[in-house]
């Protein structure tokens, strides 16, 4: 079979993280490779760098047998490679027809005419169904990953990488996808898609490429290969991290969610219809795909996002009273005598105020405490310090803007605010992504604190090694449904990540 | 460790392997105070030299030209005490835009937010004048506050309630607020002896504001106690208060906001109600102190060059008193040299202009720094200084994030 | 009494609308254009004051210095003059925005102090130069009051369609190219991706930095030309004398405008017709009511429209995504 790309030795870092390591890799016309991987293997950096976004520290990238150097997406657009982000790359007030002629070079006036025949051509030829004439804003997701795919076909693509193309499509857009792909590998074109679903993987591919962590561990053909040998070559075995797991202490419920239903902006529910309960004293690890809903339920919980309908009991300490806090603002919440500390996922954004210092951010939670209309800072100040101190943070003084301060030390100090107020329940949000290793520890190491006086912890987290390690419970989210809960001590990791992908069967095969 | 993450270092990181362009652009992740502000000093003088080089181009002697307008507005005691009358209500009304303009709400309503605390104050001036001198004039004051504090409410509530574009509200309630002065001026109010001109009759002495001067050196009526106070207080207000301190985090991130619960909608319109309180007290000290009365050039574009005072201090209020002076002494000056050089006297507007320009530029040079190729830089090097952070950077996320990359830290830059 | 009946009056009224209506209609083009490039320019005000000084100044010293001045190359001179003096305070916010990344709202009132100082400066200093008092010459001005000759005279038809002066047609036919331009021009594409979302316009190779800029700067020329017809017109302006502050309000109604229109050229043309009409209402419709309460009512309109954009979020009534926020690459 003809190549039409082929890497050799490429290597990526950033910073201190190795995101691509010694990759070498060939991708043949008429063949649709897929490339499997956990979330953080490297997948996506390395099409990037196909793509002209990222540019490789080092390595080759040889396209048609030619060496090339591609330094932007223009590059990667000339030599006829074009990507499908995950996040669409349309403007949302255009049509169809201009997003995809957007940029290209041509007359002074725009030739709809010309531009629809060529796109219908292109509809008719790979079995696209799209209206030239419709507003992006008008469109399903699904219409949107169209356009994006017609736009680089439009653009004279060969070679197109499709960046988790179905992680928002339903199952029936999933297959009219798998059809269009299949009737562009006929044509001789080449297609690479990166998915982490191995149901996926063997409907579609001719190929698999497997990266782990960074590395490239083998290519496999599609046909004679089997779910468990995917499995293994993609999670390897599980590694021992010896993150400390100390006992469940006095459990007793504490959170109870019962039916909760969330929409998101575009009236889709981001919730559907998820139940559990948090219990004191033990960490409840909520894992899932990126976008399943994790952000839907920690802001829910937190009083932050608006419920459809659902219940969500608090039960107090030593009460057996329980307390609805459905459709309660974060102060009523906290009115009630609920401690609830909320470690967001956008730091920066939401948990922290970027351009103020650390005194002030401490005084966030608690402004409202002390003198009637001063705002005290001394017991912030006091706490700043302590946080300085007891976490280890580096930073100039208590007076240093917080974006100054480096990942891990924004983590520590928001961490350190929301455990300083004693919470009876602690939903920490991704709390170790962008650390290292060092801090990650730190993080593990405050939550089982947590755990041990009793607070029921919410741990939504990414790295099925660490939540193995870390967790008492694992509720597993899937496209905001809750597709599984289990004992984190005799779960597997695959069986996990069966969950996660929603396998309609969760035994292996 | 995640794909997100892992992006966030890339562009600094792959440009190296690049070749360099000509020069580049870096967030500078430090500057001390001190050297920010000798940075702002500089752009001020650059933006003399630029009205320096204007005045040489019409064949005046800029030095000259410069030093009259000094001396116009503080060789006599008359003078001084005049450029002192117009220094009053600039850095009062740019101690009123302080708040709105800390919590990003973009307040350009003095100027109407004046006017209708003076309409307010000049109704109890003429027409409920039998109450003793102190207690009319303190029910001109409340009266003022409250009008131009409604007039501050409007734009405010529409703003909370539905996000309405406040910058045109408040514009178009100043044009109002003329209208409606212009017509208690030639209206119910006219003062029949002015002998056929549209004119309110002049206050009592009981709704005058005293003089309280020093001996010799000026002689003004006591607002500017009012305002020096009200600078002080201001400072402690936006500093040292909780309210001071919702409105900063208001300004900052209205995610971070709900996020500590936060009732931003309250915030937002106690906030503009204060800052329209605070401009109809300008109002009142315009009628009563300075003019004696009230008429349609009462206002006289002052909440309009209060913005250039309240931007140029960067919102702190004890800088305000001293570029309300220095912008008092360009517009007393510019009259002087009307008269000695045959300037026209916009050549103030024109001044603050350049400098305001000026001094928007140079916040780019205290934000950002340039490397030249080839030049090594100390500050391109630290590893997480110059990389954000990982949430707001990630490079593939279709649209710059307003929060965080917004360029203008100007506004409330120095939280603290 | 008014008669509403009365033809002649509700004529007088429409072109006394669409006379004052013009130069708000050229602001409001200038700052569309503006706008779709990402930029929120509050400087109009402060554009049209300079385009005023700069088409004023340049037809009165041609005329000053020229041994026989032609009218209409004086006109030309004022026109090119007018656009290219707004353009450059236009150039001035675009550096300080685009290049600097400086607040736009705030650079936006920098400008309009600017501007509106450097037209009262420049302005008085020829009037004092010229003893107080400096004009056009009356040829000049006759062209930039008086409708097409010949046609204008027609009953009826010639004062509703052709009497008025060359600045009124040019305003409606910029709109018409404007409107070309957005909707079916390459270029106007690309503008509009600039200025909804410039990350993806750059990512499909457009150069957005260059989009920015011409787009900002034209746009600030035409509206230079709203200030050249304040100045030179006399029906809705001071008719080529030069005038202290002569320039009240258009800038900021024309901004307003912009939202009234939902930032589309043709309904600019209705926008400014009603607004350019309820500024001269209280001359044609008597209400009995005093004229400071008449003079209130394009603000109160202006008040009501972007409360009512405000509260009925349409997507086509969107203004452009990125809408005064700078855009760089690094920072994506």
């Amino acid at each position: 079979m003809e190549s039409a790309i082929k890497l050799q030795n490429i290597s990526k870092s950033f910073g201190d993280v190795r995101a691509n390591i010694d990759i070498n890799m060939q991708f043949n016309k008429g063949e649709i490779l897929a490339i499997l991987g956990e979330n953080g293997s490297g997948k996506t950096t390395l099409m990037n760098m196909i793509s002209g976004i990222y540019f490789p520290d080092s390595g080759s990238i040889i396209v048609d047998g030619r060496e090339v150097t591609i330094r932007s997406p223009r590059d990667a657009f000339s030599l006829g490679i074009g990507m499908i982000h995950q996040h669409y790359k349309l403007v949302e007030v255009l049509t169809a027809a201009e997003n995809i002629v957007l940029g290209l070079p041509g007359k002074g006036k725009l030739d709809r005419a010309a531009v629809s025949a060529k796109i219908k051509q292109i509809s008719m030829r790979y079995g696209f169904d799209i209206n030239p004439d419709k507003k992006v804003y008008d469109m399903s997701i699904s219409e949107k990953q169209t356009v994006e795919i017609v736009k680089t076909l439009y653009r004279g693509a060969s070679i197109l990488i499709l960046d988790e193309p179905t992680a928002v499509l339903t199952p029936q857009e999933t297959d009219r996808l798998f059809s269009v792909m299949r009737n562009m590998r006929d044509d001789g074109k080449a297609l690479i898609i990166i998915t982490h679903k191995l149901n996926e993987v063997m409907a579609v591919s001719s190929k698999v490429a497997v990266l782990r962590k960074g590395e490239y561990i083998g290519t496999v053909e599609t046909a004679k290969t089997s779910y468990k040998e995917l499995t293994e070559m993609m999670v390897g075995r599980t590694i021992s991290l010896n993150i400390e797991r100390p006992p469940p202490t006095g459990q007793q419920d504490r959170l109870e969610l019962r039916n909760i239903t969330c929409l998101n902006e575009e009236g889709i529910p981001a919730l559907d219809n998820v139940s559990f309960t948090a219990k004191s004293g033990e960490i409840l690890g909520v894992a899932g795909v990126a976008g399943s809903g994790q952000r839907e339920l920690c802001e829910a919980i937190a009083g932050l996002y608006p419920i459809l309908s659902g219940e969500i009991d608090y039960y107090p300490p030593g009460s057996d009273k329980t307390q609805p806090i459905v459709g309660k603002t974060p102060k009523n919440i906290r009115k009630m005598g609920i401690v609830l500390a909320f470690v967001p996922e956008d730091r920066l954004g939401m948990g922290l105020v970027a351009n103020m210092h650390m005194v002030d951010n401490m005084l966030l939670k608690g402004y409202r405490k002390g003198f009637p209309v001063f705002a005290d800072r001394k017991p912030p100040k006091k706490l700043a310090e302590n946080i300085i101190k007891s976490l280890d943070v580096v930073a100039p003084g208590v007076y240093t803007p917080i974006r100054r301060l480096s990942g891990g030390n924004v983590q520590k100090v928001l961490l350190g605010r929301e455990i300083s107020s004693q919470p009876t329940v602690l939903i920490a949000a991704y709390p170790v992504r962008g650390l290292d290793i060092n801090s990650s520890f730190t993080v593990y190491n405050l939550l089982n604190e947590e755990k041990k006086k009793g607070a029921a912890v919410i741990y939504i987290g990414e790295d099925l090694d660490i939540m193995l390690e870390l967790c008492d419970r694992i509720v597993v989210l899937c496209g905001g449904k809750v597709s599984g809960i289990a004992d984190a001590q005799s779960i597997t990791k695959e069986e996990i990540g069966m969950l996660m992908t929603n396998l309609p069967d969760a035994r292996l095969p | 460790m995640q794909d997100e993450n892992i992006k966030t270092k890339t562009p600094d990181a792959h440009r190296k392997t690049r070749k360099e362009p000509f020069v580049r652009i870096v967030k500078r992740s430090d500057i001390q105070r001190a050297k920010a502000w000798m940075i702002r000093v500089g752009a001020i003088i650059l933006a003399m030299c630029v009205g320096g080089i204007i005045v040489l181009l019409m064949g005046h002697n800029p030095f000259a030209v410069y030093s009259a307008m000094f001396t116009g507005s503080f060789a006599t005691a008359t003078s001084r005490s005049e450029t002192i009358k117009t220094a009053v209500p600039l850095l009062g009304a740019a101690i009123a835009i302080a708040p709105s303009f800390r919590m990003r709400f973009w307040n350009i309503g003095a100027e109407g937010q004046i006017l209708v605390g003076a309409v307010a104050a000049t109704y109890f001036a003429l027409y409920v004048k039998t109450m003793p001198s102190v207690m009319l004039l303190l029910a001109m004051m409340l009266a003022a506050m409250v009008a131009g504090g409604i007039w501050g409410l409007i734009p405010g509530f529409f703003k909370a309630k539905w996000g309405t574009n406040e910058t045109l509200f408040t514009l178009m309630l100043n044009y109002i607020a003329l209208e409606l002065t212009k017509y208690f001026q030639h209206g119910p109010w006219r003062n029949p002896m002015s002998g056929g001109f549209p004119k309110i009759a002049m206050f009592d002495n009981a709704a005058r504001l005293p003089k309280l001067g020093i001996a010799g050196i000026f002689d003004v009526h006591i607002g500017w106690i009012f305002v020096l106070v009200l600078a002080v207080l201001m400072l402690i207000y936006l500093r040292h208060t909780k309210q001071g301190y919702e409105i900063a985090v208001v300004g900052e991130s209205e995610r971070t906001a709900r996020y500590a619960s936060m009732n931003v909608g309250k915030i937002i319109m106690r906030t503009v109600f204060i800052s329209g309180a605070i401009a109809g007290l300008v109002g009142f000290l315009l009628v009563s102190g300075a003019n004696g009365t009230l008429s349609d050039s009462t206002a006289g574009g002052v909440g309009f060059t209060a913005i250039s005072v309240a931007w140029l201090a960067k919102l702190n209020p004890i800088v305000m008193i001293f570029i309300a002076l220095f912008i008092a002494v360009l517009s007393k000056g510019s009259n002087t040299i009307q008269t000695n050089f045959k300037i026209p006297a916009s050549a103030a507007d024109v001044l603050t202009g350049i400098i305001l320009f000026f001094m928007l530029g140079c916040e780019f040079f205290i934000n950002y720094k340039l490397i030249f190729r080839g030049v090594p830089s100390a500050e391109s090097t630290p590893p997480d200084s110059t990389a954000p952070s990982p949430e707001v950077t990630a490079p593939d996320s279709a649209a710059p994030s307003p929060e965080v990359t917004a360029p203008d830290g100007a506004v409330g830059e120095e939280a603290e | 009494m008014f008669d509403f009946l009365n033809p002649d009056n509700l004529m007088n009224f429409f072109v006394a609308a669409i006379l004052a209506g013009t130069p708000l209609l050229f602001g409001t083009l200038g700052e569309i254009l503006t706008e779709k490039s990402g930029n929120l320019n509050l400087g109009v005000q402060g554009m049209m004051f300079m385009g005023a000084l700069g088409g004023f100044a340049g037809a009165y010293y041609y005329e000053q210095m020229a041994a026989q001045p032609v009218a209409v190359i004086s006109v030309l001179i004022a026109v090119i003059c007018a656009f290219l003096t707004a353009a450059f305070g236009a150039f001035l916010y675009s550096v300080l925005t685009i290049s600097m990344r400086a607040n736009q709202n705030v650079t936006g009132l920098a400008l309009t102090i600017f501007g509106t100082g450097f037209a009262n400066f420049f302005g008085e200093a020829i009037s004092f130069a010229a003893g107080g008092y400096a004009a056009v010459s009356s040829e000049t001005k006759t062209i930039f009051n008086t409708g097409i000759p010949g046609l204008a005279d027609i009953p009826i038809i010639g004062k509703i369609l052709f009497s008025y002066n060359f600045l009124v047609y040019f305003a409606i036919l910029t709109a018409i190219i404007l409107a070309w331009f957005l909707n079916r021009s390459r270029a106007g594409l690309n503008l509009r991706a600039v200025g909804e979302s410039p990350a993806t316009a750059d990512a499909a190779g457009i150069n957005v930095t260059r989009y920015k800029y011409l787009a900002t700067v034209i746009g600030g020329g035409i509206c230079g030309l709203g200030g050249l017809y304040i100045v030179m017109n006399s029906s809705n302006g001071v008719g080529g004398v030069w005038t202290f502050n002569l320039i009240s309000y258009q800038g900021w109604i024309a901004v307003a405008l912009v939202i009234f229109a939902t930032w589309s050229p043709a309904r600019a043309l209705w926008g400014s017709l009603i607004f350019g009409a309820l500024s001269v209402m209280r001359l044609y419709i008597p209400l009995g009511i005093p004229a400071q309460i008449y003079d209130m009512f394009p603000y109160i309109a202006t008040i009501a429209v972007i409360i009512g954009v405000s509260m009925r979020r349409r997507r086509e009534n969107h203004p452009p995504d990125s809408l005064g926020i700078a855009y760089f690459r690094e920072e994506r």
